[in-house]
């Protein structure tokens, strides 16, 4: 395994809330990602928290994993999405207010976005953005190299750039109107975008001779999409891959950071490419750390 | 009230499904022109005004950003406006599943809509299109052929007429009981073929004389309990019985034929083995399992599901896939599952429509439904799917196969169960419907054209959810001791699982208690469905009220259904009436003895001779092995496939420099804090067993074995599995080459020390066209899977080239091997010698090979398979970027005492010959002495290098280039046939 004893040293440990529900299938890698990064975690069932939502008090990270919530029936994330919304909006509002934090990967990604905690919740009749199928009309496994806009999110604090794996088949970023795109690459929200990769190989979004999120020479004001098909394995708007809130403290991402921890994750280890410790790891610490 | 709520993307939004409508008909050739439209619907039935179905429409079902909706009553002329502006000749066609098939999205959605605090009766999923310009026959094509599957869906053109869902209606008892007493011998075939019971007429009169004898007449439920305990699918008659075999070397006389073939290469390994021996219980349960680590054991099974395939792709292999991961979490105290690997195949996809016969999808179809069916459970599982392979012949035009594998992981002293008399019998899953009913029968049947209507409740589609919500719970109770057994409702349903659990005890169950899905079920139809995800513990009396408070918590519903009582008995209730009382020894062990004759004779084969070639012409010859449908990329698929869930990835399917060459096996870590790992991989070719079917077994073993070895397996804790899928085996010729196959099975297995650990068989995989006398078979398939460790997944390699000027050798003997091969299929050319084994050999290969790897000498390591060796050098340089040049004239082969060849070696053969146990293996310049080393007794030799080029050169023995050709075209020609 990869040695973390430099990660946890004297910070005390965080506790996190793994919320899984029916079809949750991420939560075990979700919850040693989160201890190999120092974090105490506890993988819960919905019914627990609707039974008495109070336990959130226990926590200072909520993670929604991966999986399909109740098997995406209707729309992935849609019926998990719902329960929040109508039995858990309150103890998740304080949850918020509280300054902790909420991170939502793939599965999780598509109930923070069903549920209006992503983009922050507007009093608006129709929602802001969504997540929906992917152009090829199929879930793909593969590897996407993302770019990170440095900025308020906690997540991703000191990180460039993450080589990462997605699988989903409703993945696309889209966005009610090209305004509400706008107005979220403005706020700094539009954390991870789908890089072209050339070869893969590539250590930062200017070794595709790309110069970054928000840096659309063309188009300044409406962020467009650079990365083509596989790259930007789903076609999301302006190659959306993640966004945070407000406040930098929620961040959902299509991509699994949870799977690529470990050198061994990396596809390509055998041909020396991986570094010592995954990319992905430093999601987890980033998160753990904030509390230290 | 019905309301339907039409949900169509919003504009400036893709019409996905319509679009892959429109491709599908283009390639069916009705027409490019088609305009399509599509929406996704519900069917909400209840007493709901319209500001209710608004909301749940906009809140719950459509996704506003992207979608709009129309809401209205069914009858509703707002229902029948074609979207858009394109009017004209439109065809509004519905497609609604039938009553009773299995629409988890309709379950979730009314579980969802209680959660609004709004009350449904029922809801159902539709789908709906408007397609024009099409005449009323070729829109009846697109219906039949595209839209639906009439297997499980009604089609209906025009608005909906019906205002009300199907709920099922009560059921009253009525006790049936078969007059087989005075039934002579052609009402008796008569009744096993009508009654769908596919049993013998001797089993026949074996059921007659055991009922005269008691002095009564069965019930239909006590008939249909001993036909699906003595079916092929549940008792393997044919195999594990009496076999008289004749073969030009000689007479053998098996009593139990797997026993003293494929059980007794095990039993002689583990023998040898002694305190090493490394097998846990084989054969025994519903998987095989082996020792893992000091903490865990490992259980592997494989299943096949191909009749319901062949009617239901989507549906046949969703629950061929959800049937074999319930294997082991039926196995011992209950695995975790860890991995699947899935193998299928089909008729070439490129087969026109004309030559369909009737009642056959075609295979395009079939091919793209078994894949989303595997897809859309094993993700939803969250179980990786890291191996696979697709075989194409003609020949499974009517009769796809479909293998379905899973592997678990169980603590140590978990690895065996014990139900205990007393103990309750508790069903927990899903709910019991008329799904599935005559499934373990009808595999034992001939597919015919009207197989669809006859066995249409055989298909089934899965409800993935309500199996992880099983598993989930399951593992809870199996650490908090709750039960005392597990086992699986597979083929036969309760019948199957009570009846195998409670053998040794005796059983009673009350029907009535069991939950159904619709009311209107008989007593029978309870006992003998085959409805999925349902599990069947044996639970003490007082651990009963934690188990039920553990499902409850989860939303698992959990129910009593009887007791397992010490009378050596099945007896079976509803609502007091007694309705069968059978002897447990008469169901397990009063099946007369099957019979039957085994004959091979070897075919007359010609020599083959290639055609002379020169470069351009071996070069075409190499391309076109790439681009046959066996070889070339499985991308498509594979990526359909989440093989990276449960985080324990380390070799993936797909590897090199762009995450796409063709990797030999996959390795996982299944324990997330350590760095062992298990190894998968399979071997197969139909292509051999038209020659000699001895020899296609041996090398699927080699194969499996090899891909392991390959990536770094140590390969004496490689175990494999067997699954036979056959023709009709009344035939002793079809019998004959399967028994064949099973003596090659023991001697290799026995010497390469690989132990079977599980195996299941499928015969009377044949089909028959309406009006044909004759049914076409399917060629002998024969899939080997194996399971491999290694200590540390770190010290894995790929195929994948690394560095220029890398050292090429290729590891084992090459001889003019090109019967059956790829070459032979591309070039048109039959006959020639088949691929052999010498085991002996391949286990000394094995092992020193596996010894560099493990020392850190390998670079990187393809096994040689279809194609041979310039398939192989090919793979390797396009999946590392990189070039190579390769020397034929230095290809070790068999050589007599004087050091002549002791075959002739053309060029083609040393390029495509398919000889097994070789690798052709990269090697670092400063590893190449401590290689050669350690390589010292095999046949090997340094045959080339990699290159920093962007070609690949092979010469010929003379020097000359016999292959020449750019690592793109090389890749272009293997991606191109599949990369749908």
């Amino acid at each position: 395994m990869v040695s973390t004893d430099h990660l946890i040293t004297t910070m005390p440990r965080p506790n996190v809330l793994i919320l899984r529900a029916p079809g949750t299938n991420c939560d075990q890698e979700t919850a040693f990602a989160f201890e190999q990064a120092g974090g105490a975690t506890e993988v819960l069932h919905i019914n627990r928290l609707l039974e008495n939502p109070r336990l959130f008090e226990l926590f200072q990270i909520l993670c929604i994993p991966g999986g399909f919530s109740y098997g995406d029936d209707v729309a992935a994330g849609r019926i998990l999405a719902n329960q929040i919304q109508h039995h858990l909006a309150e103890c998740l509002a304080e949850f918020r207010g509280a300054g902790k934090l909420i991170l939502g990967i793939c599965n999780g990604f598509q109930v923070l976005m069903k549920s209006g905690v992503l983009p922050d919740h507007n009093a608006e009749n129709t929602p802001p953005a969504t997540l929906t199928w992917n152009d090829s009309g199929k879930f793909e496994d593969r590897w996407v190299r993302l770019d990170v806009r440095d900025g308020k999110c906690v997540f991703l604090h000191g990180v460039e750039s993450m080589y990462l794996p997605v699988a989903h088949a409703e993945g696309k970023f889209v966005t009610r109107d090209k305004q509400v795109l706008a107005d979220l690459e403005a706020t700094g929200q539009l954390v991870l975008r789908y890089l072209p990769q050339c070869t893969g190989r590539e250590k930062t979004p200017a070794d595709c001779g790309w110069r970054g999120a928000g840096d659309n020479s063309h188009d300044n004001k409406f962020p467009s999409s650079m990365a083509a098909y596989p790259d930007n394995p789903n076609g999301s708007m302006a190659d959306v891959a993640g966004i945070c809130d407000t406040t930098g403290r929620v961040l959902g991402l299509m991509p699994h950071p949870e799977r690529h921890i470990n050198p061994t994750q990396h596809p390509r280890w055998t041909r020396g490419e991986a570094a010592e410790v995954g990319d992905g790891l430093a999601v987890f610490v980033n998160a753990v750390a904030y509390f230290a | 009230m019905l309301w339907e709520v039409d949900i169509y993307p919003a504009e400036g939004q893709p019409d996905l499904i319509a679009r892959q409508v429109a491709d599908s008909a283009a390639d069916m050739g009705l027409g490019g022109d088609l305009s399509v439209s599509s929406a996704r619907g519900y069917l909400v039935q209840g007493d709901l005004d319209r500001q209710q179905v608004t909301r749940i429409a906009d809140e719950l079902l459509a996704d506003r950003v992207v979608e709009r909706t129309v809401v209205a009553e069914v009858g509703d002329a707002a229902l029948d406006e074609p979207p858009g502006v394109s009017g004209g000749c439109e065809h509004l066609v519905h497609v609604v599943p039938k009553p009773g098939v299995m629409d988890p999205v309709a379950q979730s959605a009314l579980a969802a809509i209680a959660d609004f605090d709004i009350e449904a009766e029922a809801v159902r999923t539709l789908k709906k299109y408007w397609i024009g310009p099409l005449s009323e026959d070729r829109l009846e094509l697109l219906c039949s052929k595209i839209l639906a599957n009439d297997a499980v869906e009604q089609v209906i053109v025009g608005p909906l007429e019906f205002t009300h869902l199907e709920v099922g209606s009560p059921y009253t008892f009525q006790p049936v009981t078969v007059a087989i007493r005075e039934m002579d011998d052609a009402a008796l075939e008569r009744l096993a073929l009508e009654g769908q019971l596919f049993l013998s007429l001797i089993e026949m009169q074996t059921i007659r004389s055991q009922f005269e004898a008691l002095g009564r007449d069965p019930t239909d439920v006590e008939l249909e309990t001993i036909a699906q305990t003595w079916s092929e699918h549940c008792s393997h008659k044919t195999l594990a019985g009496r076999i008289c075999y004749e073969a030009p070397d000689g007479q053998r006389q098996f009593d139990n034929m797997l026993k003293e073939t494929i059980f007794a290469a095990t039993m002689k390994i583990r023998q040898a083995a002694g305190d090493d021996d490394w097998c846990v219980s084989v054969f025994e349960d519903n998987a095989g399992v082996i020792r893992f680590d000091e903490n865990d054991t490992l259980v592997f099974k494989v299943e096949t599901h191909n009749h319901p395939s062949a009617l239901e792709p989507y549906g046949g292999a969703n629950t061929g896939i959800g049937g074999v991961i319930r294997d082991p979490m039926g196995t011992g105290m209950g695995a975790k599952p860890i991995c699947c690997t899935d193998i299928f195949c089909f008729a070439p996809p490129d087969t026109t429509f004309d030559e369909l016969p009737p009642g056959v999808l075609h295979p395009r179809r079939v091919m793209q439904g078994v894949v989303a069916g595997v897809r859309d459970y094993g993700n939803r599982m969250g179980i990786p799917t890291v191996n696979g392979a697709l075989y194409f012949d003609l020949r499974y035009l009517g009769n796809p196969l479909v293998y379905c594998g899973n592997v678990g992981l169980i603590p140590r002293e978990m690895s065996f169960k014990e139900p205990q008399p007393g103990d309750l019998i508790v069903g927990i899953g899903g709910r019991t419907g008329r799904d599935g009913i005559h499934g373990a029968t009808f595999s034992s049947a001939e597919l015919t054209s009207q197989s669809e209507t006859l066995s249409g409740g055989a298909v089934q589609i899965g409800n993935a959810i309500t199996e992880k919500m099983v598993l989930d719970v399951l593992m809870v109770a199996r650490d908090r001791g709750l039960y005392n057994a597990v086992t699986d409702c597979g083929a036969g349903g309760f019948s199957s699982a009570v009846g195998e659990m409670g053998e040794n005890i005796g059983a009673e169950v009350h029907l009535e208690n069991i939950p159904l899905k619709y009311e209107g079920l008989s007593y029978t139809e309870i006992w003998i469905s085959e409805a999925q995800e349902r599990m069947t513990l044996s639970v003490p009396g007082e651990k009963w009220d934690a188990l039920r408070g553990l499902c409850d918590s989860e939303g698992v519903e959990a129910t009593v259904i009887g007791r397992f009582v010490p009378t050596g008995r099945l007896v079976l209730k509803y609502d007091g009436h007694q309705v069968a009382d059978l002897a447990m020894d008469f169901l397990h062990g009063g099946r007369p003895p099957v019979v039957r004759n085994a004959v091979y004779t070897p075919p007359q084969l010609p020599t083959l001779s290639p055609p002379e070639k020169d470069c351009a012409g071996h070069t075409d010859s190499l391309l076109k092995i790439l681009g046959s449908l066996n070889v070339c990329s499985k991308e498509w698929v594979i990526r359909q496939y989440d093989h990276e869930v449960q985080g324990g990835s380390a070799i993936k399917p797909l590897v090199g420099v762009t995450n796409d060459g063709p990797g030999d096996a996959a390795v996982l870590r299944p324990v997330l804090d350590s760095r062992r790992g298990i190894v998968m991989s399979c071997g197969m070719n139909p292509r051999y067993g038209d020659l000699d079917t001895y020899h296609m077994a041996a090398s699927a073993i080699d194969e499996a074995v090899r891909n392991c070895v390959a990536v770094g397996a140590d390969p004496s804790r490689i175990a494999i599995l067997d699954n036979f899928c056959w023709g009709t085996t009344d035939r002793p010729e079809t019998l004959g080459s399967l028994v064949r196959a099973a003596l090659a099975c023991h001697d290799v297995a026995t010497v390469l020390g690989t132990p079977f650990i599980s195996g299941k068989d499928s015969l009377n995989n044949e089909f028959r066209p309406e009006g044909a006398d004759e049914a076409i078979s399917i060629p002998p398939s024969l899939l080997i899977s194996a399971i491999g460790q290694v200590d540390d997944v770190a010290r894995c390699v790929t195929m994948d080239l690394k560095e220029p000027d890398n050292l090429l050798y290729l590891v084992g003997l090459t001889h003019n091997e090109l019967g059956g091969s790829h070459y032979a299929l591309v070039e048109g050319l039959s006959g020639g010698a088949v691929p052999k084994v010498d085991a002996e050999l391949a286990k000394k290969t094995f092992t020193t090979l596996h010894r560099a790897i493990d020392a850190g000498l390998v670079r990187s390591c393809h096994d040689l398979s279809e194609g041979g060796l310039a398939v192989a050098a090919a793979e390797m340089a396009f999946a590392g970027g990189l070039g190579a040049e390769i020397r034929l004239g230095d290809v070790p082969y068999p050589v007599d005492r004087d050091g002549r060849a002791e075959q002739e070696m053309s060029a083609a053969a040393l390029l495509f010959s398919e000889s097994n146990s070789r690798f052709l293996v990269e090697v670092q310049e400063d590893k190449a002495a401590a290689f050669q080393n350690l390589l010292e007794r095999e046949p090997f030799s340094f045959i080339g290098k990699a290159v920093d080029a962007n070609q690949l050169e092979i010469f010929g023995a003379d020097g000359l280039p016999v292959v020449q050709c750019d690592l793109e075209t090389l890749k272009e020609a293997w991606r191109k046939p599949l990369r749908w």
